[in-house]
């Protein structure tokens, strides 16, 4: 199953520790494994000393795009004029990402105890944790998980009797990436088509049903008991000073080893792709990585040196994204594999832009053309071109997303794109 | 089991896809209209019930038919028009029905690099369809999906409410010879 890199799970691990057992599903189970302890010590705290906490122990938001836990509770309103929401963002569909997946399917309480939390900390009355319609066994799961904590009165009128009361709703989607985009996810929770919106405002200042609101990720709220029990020293522990803490690396593609492991931040990518998951079956070499999902920029073989931090992996060229290394080894093929992201981003298009909506869509058309042997020379300086016009123009970064990998592979493996471009036919000498 | 459902959990139920009773209005007994009750206590207005009711509707249903949108415009106030534009949005919802088995085959990039196309062509060719019909049987219906999350098990599909993973073209006729009854049904 592929949990924990090292055996000594004790000591290294803060996600993924009761992984693979499946009594840790229970509340009981759950109980005997210390569970809800740290939100009996947040009951007790008040919201803004939750937040110091969060903010002091560095933790960033694993949704994507890293923003820091503890400063993004701040901007919640310390006097509330009207109800607040907490929206757990469980609608993981990121090309390369199944980490949230697995935190629910095993530890499911896990979850609820760091959304309660986060709820104390930003004066949320109503958590609605948003699922991936798809995600049908972790949904049966999840659910019943929520009703054992409701019934045991961790959830509802007084949280572990202490007068302060927290409801939390589970939301089902109807598959649309979009709705994984904090906006969209809004937008779709107030029961509309998922499109996302132009901020500002700022959901801390107008989210849902046009309250207050934050929006963060399922390993996020995930790391949030571990961090209140244990304070902000601990966590630390780990990881670097910008990026502390550990992190679920979803890796996939040639890989003798797939899975999810929980790190350290730091690590060489390289140690992760040889070491930790055994590189390329059958002793192959690898050619290109997407470091942080499908939506990060290429590195060749020549450039895994780098570390596994936030910093780490922007100085290098790309970026940690939602930490979900696609591999691709040496018998994978460059043109075939973009274009099939880029049909992705194409299909999952909202379609408020007509940059990403268009574009995202010739983008497509072209790299099959060049796929299927068609392709000319000038259909490279179109795609540079219209990663120009893709980047930073619209509602949402979406558009963004498909750049990265885009404009990285012909960059860096120009040579492919080239190999398969419709031989002009030869004049006669 | 008592299909009392926890007001937490009411509007999250996920989609049976095998088809029921099509013909069932959607709030006619006293325990469809708890399960309405329950799901609008969860929300501060009654558009944000929309989403869980087409599930519902599909839950039950199986896909989601004009009527049905209609009786949730009820309900909820909304015009039909809205509703259908929101329930077109949203791949997961049937607007017609499907087979008994949906199979939807993840052919992204991750399972794309693990052979995902052949596991799909598999599928195809064993079930006699095309892609996004459904066989004349009313069994199967075959589909290309998006990533299903479950990348690091390339390939990925997902038939019904159920996941498979690592699935290789080999492994495509046992599959399918487990989705049934012995006879076939
Ligand atoms: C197109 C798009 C899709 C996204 N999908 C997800 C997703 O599935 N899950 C997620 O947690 N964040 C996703 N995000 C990021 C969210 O917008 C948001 O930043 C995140 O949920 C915030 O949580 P965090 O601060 O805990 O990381 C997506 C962003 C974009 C632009
Ligand atoms: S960038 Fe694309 S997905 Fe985002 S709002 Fe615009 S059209 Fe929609
Ligand atoms: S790419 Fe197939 S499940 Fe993610």
């Amino acid at each position: 199953m592929a949990y924990p890199y090292r055996d000594d799970r004790e000591t290294t691990t803060i996600l993924s520790r009761h992984m693979g057992e499946p009594e840790a599903r229970s509340l009981n189970g759950w109980l005997e494994r210390g569970g809800y302890e740290a939100l009996r010590k947040a009951v007790a705290m008040e919201p803004d000393e939750i937040t110091d906490v969060v903010k002091e122990s560095g933790l960033r938001g694993r949704g994507g795009a890293g923003f820091p836990t503890g400063m993004k509770w701040s901007f919640m309103p310390s006097e509330p004029s009207g109800p607040h929401y907490l929206c757990a963002n469980a609608d993981e569909s990121e090309p390369g990402a199944f980490k949230d997946r697995e935190i629910m399917r095993w530890t499911p309480h896990l979850l609820i105890e760091g959304c309660i939390i986060a709820a104390r900390a930003i004066r949320a009355q109503h958590v609605y944790i948003y699922v991936r319609g798809e995600f049908f066994p972790v949904i049966r799961i999840l659910n019943q998980a929520v009703v054992e904590a409701y019934e045991a009165g961790y959830l509802g009128e007084s949280v572990c009797e202490s007068g302060w009361g927290c409801d939390l709703t589970v939301h089902i989607g109807a598959g649309a990436y979009i709705a994984g985009e904090e906006t969209g996810l809004m937008s779709s929770l107030m029961g509309g088509r998922a499109e996302p919106w132009m901020k500002p405002p700022f959901p801390a200042q107008r989210g849902v049903f046009g309250a207050p609101t934050t929006v963060n990720n399922v390993e996020t709220l995930a790391s949030v008991p571990g961090i209140v029990m244990n304070g902000s020293a601990w966590y630390r522990g780990w990881g670097s000073e910008k990026s502390p803490g550990t992190k679920m690396w979803c890796c996939s593609g040639n890989l003798t080893k797939p899975g999810n492991y929980e790190l350290e931040l730091g690590l060489p990518l390289r140690e992760i792709i040889d070491e930790v998951c055994g590189g390329p079956p059958e002793g192959r070499k690898v050619k290109a990585v997407l470091p942080g999902g499908s939506s990060t920029a290429f590195l060749t073989a020549d450039e895994l040196d780098c570390v596994t931090t936030y910093e780490g992996l922007q100085e290098a060229g790309s970026a940690l994204g939602t930490a979900s290394p696609i591999v691709l080894d040496e018998t994978a093929e460059i043109v075939p594999a973009m274009r099939r992201i880029a049909q992705f981003y194409a299909h999952e298009s909202c379609g408020q832009c007509v940059q990403c909506r268009e574009g995202t869509a010739w983008i497509t058309k072209i790299l099959r053309r060049i796929e299927e042997g068609d392709g000319e020379p000038r259909d490279l300086e179109t795609l540079y071109d219209l990663c120009d016009q893709l980047t930073g123009r619209t509602i949402c970064v979406l558009a963004d997303s498909v750049v990265f990998p885009l404009r990285s592979s012909l960059d860096k493996f120009r040579h492919e794109y080239e190999a398969l471009m419709r031989r002009s036919p030869t004049v006669a000498t | 089991m008592s299909r009392r459902l926890h007001p937490a959990v009411a509007g999250a139920q996920p989609f049976q896809l095998a088809e029921r009773d099509p013909d069932a209005p959607l709030f006619d007994s006293e325990e469809s209209r708890e399960r309405l009750e329950a799901i609008l206590s969860r929300y501060p207005n009654k558009r944000a019930a929309l989403l869980p009711l087409l599930g519902y509707a599909q839950e039950i249903h199986g896909w989601i038919s004009t009527g049905d949108m209609e009786e949730i415009a009820e309900v909820l106030e909304l015009t039909p028009a809205y509703v259908w534009s929101v329930a077109s949005f949203y791949t997961m919802y049937n607007k017609h029905p499907a087979g008994r088995h949906m199979i939807q085959v993840c052919t992204n990039i991750s399972c794309h690099l693990n052979g995902a196309p052949r596991v799909l062509e598999e599928f195809l060719e064993q079930t006699g369809t095309v892609e996004g019909e459904t066989t004349q049987d009313g069994r199967f219906t075959v589909l290309e999906a998006e990533c299903l999350g479950a990348c690091g098990f390339a390939t990925a599909v997902q038939i019904n409410d159920e996941y498979h993973e690592n699935v290789t073209p080999e492994k495509v006729a046992e599959i399918l010879a487990s989705l049934d009854g012995p006879q076939g049904v």
